[in-house]
């Protein structure tokens, strides 16, 4: 506890050994330290470029991941097919780019949507404390207990037209991205809710805190302009650890035939076709899982460096 | 602890009938209604026979009437006919229960077998070797989408070394108990896999904990041998929280089984979950989800119970 009172305020308490240093500089330093953590942050860096970059220089060499040739299915890699093509036809690798984009958009806006949900409810719960508190932690509680993919699965297949939600969001197309992103929120805020909690009691009694509110600074002012830089660290961790569980539950869906929906691709929904036709072609069960299993714990191992990094405690244990 | 004991139960009654409702609302607002499939199938049916049989069997009364008709049938065991197995619901759920707790059980238990021994060494010697080896195949175990670990497994044993089939309880005609365990090994070992993971960073960051803790340096100090302290001081003392950790695990314990009895073709609760909810059978679906939400809520119950009983510390009040 000592500890983290001295270290947590960062403009204000930077301690002795690394005065001079910056909080910066010292973060640097540290996540250099942990060198898988940094290879998984160039690896995951070169991913996104791919991804984004990878579909237009394709189509400048003639090549997508839309054009169905029945004639040419399955095929090996070869020239002008760096990875072969897939049950349609349809060029592998433009497609596994094209699928990898929706897997990491849903991953990275699904973590945001998350964090920011969980965040309000944090604050909103450690700071008014009492009634407001106990009811937020409780239905906290209530939701980790929950067999999720079973409610996942009931909430993807819902008719939204039936709740009377714009058809936006019935589409099949980008609808269906929309739809999974705001279901994966809808249950994953609770890791961030709790650690917002955590972070808010142990600074709403500081004295940082008190002087603002004697200056006569509302609740909303005081939590998201004073008590929110002070504990952003807790919530950048945890919210790039939920990049890869929800790029899990959005594959898993789609596999199931509930999340992305086909033509669009993702990760997902490109092994539904394949585990039918795992015995002609293994490769095409082999290569979206490859790319899903190193973006997720590639994701997992960064946010395990960031911890290392940005724990106030950090420099005691090494 | 009597007191405590009785508000957690009638929370977990309160929290299994507010999921109830809310699952019975979500289920119509799937797809269709029962009459609807009842029209797809017999052409024959006028729109009054349709409005007709709808007021018969009160689907055109308000939500709240309906969920109270059907808790009333739920209180004393009558949960309807499946519409998919055209025998009731109690009946059909029974034996997938069983075998679902099968798997769970065994994977559960396997993956703790392995977790606790590799936490431990993990935490003997942090940041080594071994301990960085073991914290990688830890990341890769929560890391890996469930389904493709599944989909490597079948490819690897049953298609290319044609070891062990490739999913299926049993095989026709039922075979013995041998016979059975065959069908086991790939579902148990996918399952375990998935849980052994996030078990082994738990095991490890509570043995870290503990070998900080006085009391250990109390032990070392009056001569007890490294080893002697960790197994008799330590584990007993990180094992405690690893209670918790395990039935909170439960629940996505449920969703790993889910898509691995999809995947394996194995009859137990997740795939009745996801073959009722995509088959429209209502019934099922409804009783079957509230069964994986009993179950889970069960296991976080007996584990706040075991918690209170194993830790002297623990003092419930009342």
């Amino acid at each position: 506890m000592a500890a983290e009172a001295e270290a947590a305020p960062t403009r204000v308490g930077v301690r002795p050994a690394a005065a001079g240093q910056g909080p910066w500089r010292r973060f640097w330093r540290r996540f250099f330290r942990h060198r898988l953590a940094v290879v998984c942050a160039w690896l995951l860096l070169a991913l996104v470029l791919a991804v984004v970059f990878g579909p237009p220089l394709g189509q400048l060499v003639g090549l997508d991941g839309q054009t169905v040739n029945l004639f040419d299915r399955m095929a090996p890699p070869g020239p002008g097919q760096p990875l072969g093509t897939d049950e349609l036809g349809r060029d592998l690798l433009i497609r596994l780019l094209e699928g990898g984009r929706v897997s990491l958009l849903v991953g990275v806006s699904g973590a945001l949507l998350t964090a920011i949900i969980g965040t309000a409810i944090g604050l909103a719960a450690g700071y008014a404390g009492g009634r407001t508190d106990s009811f937020f932690m409780r239905l906290t509680d209530a939701v980790i207990a929950l067999p999720l993919l079973p409610l996942l699965i009931v909430l993807a297949a819902i008719d939204v037209t039936k709740l009377g939600l714009p058809a936006a969001l019935a589409d099949e197309g980008w609808g269906s991205v929309y739809r999974i992103v705001i279901l994966v929120a809808l249950f994953g805020w609770t890791t961030v809710a709790r650690l917002v909690r955590a972070a808010v009691l142990s600074q709403k009694e500081r004295d940082y805190i008190r002087a603002a509110r004697a200056l006569g600074a509302g609740p909303l002012r005081i939590t998201l302009h004073h008590i929110l830089p002070n504990i952003a660290s807790p919530i950048i961790v945890a919210t790039t650890l939920s990049i890869g569980n929800i790029m899990l539950a959005e594959s898993v869906l789609s596999f199931l035939g509930l999340g992305i929906q086909p033509p669009l691709p993702s990760w997902g929904n490109m092994l539904t076709n394949a585990q039918e036709i795992i015995w002609q072609a293994p490769a095409l069960a082999i290569w979206p899982g490859v790319l899903l299993f190193a973006t997720v714990i590639a994701t997992n191992i960064l946010g395990d460096g960031l911890q290392d990094a940005l724990d106030p405690r950090g420099d005691l244990g090494h | 602890m009597s007191g405590y004991l009785g508000r957690r139960i009638t929370e977990t009654v309160l929290l299994l009938l507010l999921m109830s409702f809310l699952i019975y609302a979500l289920i119509g607002l799937m797809p269709g209604d029962p009459i609807d499939l009842m029209l797809s199938a017999d052409p024959h049916i006028t729109s009054e026979d349709a409005a007709r049989l709808r007021a018969l069997q009160g689907l055109d009364r308000p939500l709240v009437e309906r969920y109270w008709f059907w808790l009333q049938g739920a209180a004393v065991g009558d949960f309807g006919y499946s519409r998919l197995y055209a025998r009731p619901v109690v009946e059909v759920i029974g034996p997938r229960l069983l075998n679902t707790l099968i798997l769970m059980g065994t994977s559960l238990a396997l993956a703790l077998l392995i977790a606790i021994p590799a936490g431990v060494v993990a935490a003997m010697h942090p940041r080594g070797l071994t301990d960085n080896t073991i914290n990688l195949l830890a990341f890769a175990g929560f890391s890996v989408p469930s389904f493709w670990l599944g989909l490597i497994l079948i490819i690897v044993f049953a298609v290319q070394l044609g070891w062990l089939p490739a999913g299926g309880t049993a095989p026709v005609g039922g075979g013995d108990l041998l016979d059975r365990l065959r069908y086991l090994i790939l579902p148990v070992a996918t399952l375990t896999l998935l849980a052994a993971g996030t078990f082994v960073r738990f095991v490890r960051a509570a043995m870290l904990e503990a070998l900080r803790e006085d009391f250990i340096r109390t032990a070392r100090v009056k001569g007890l041998s490294r080893s002697a302290v960790v197994v008799r001081h330590a584990m007993p003392h990180a094992m405690l929280s690893l209670v918790t950790i395990v039935a909170l695990n439960v629940g996505s314990l449920f969703s790993g089984s889910l898509v691995v009895e999809t995947i394996f073709a194995y009859l137990g609760m997740g795939k009745l979950i996801y073959d009722s909810i995509m088959g429209n059978d209502y019934n099922l679906a409804l009783a079957a989800l509230l069964i994986a939400t009993l179950v889970t809520l069960l296991a976080n119950l007996a584990a706040d119970i075991a918690y209170g009983w194993l830790d002297p510390r623990i003092d419930y009040g009342g």
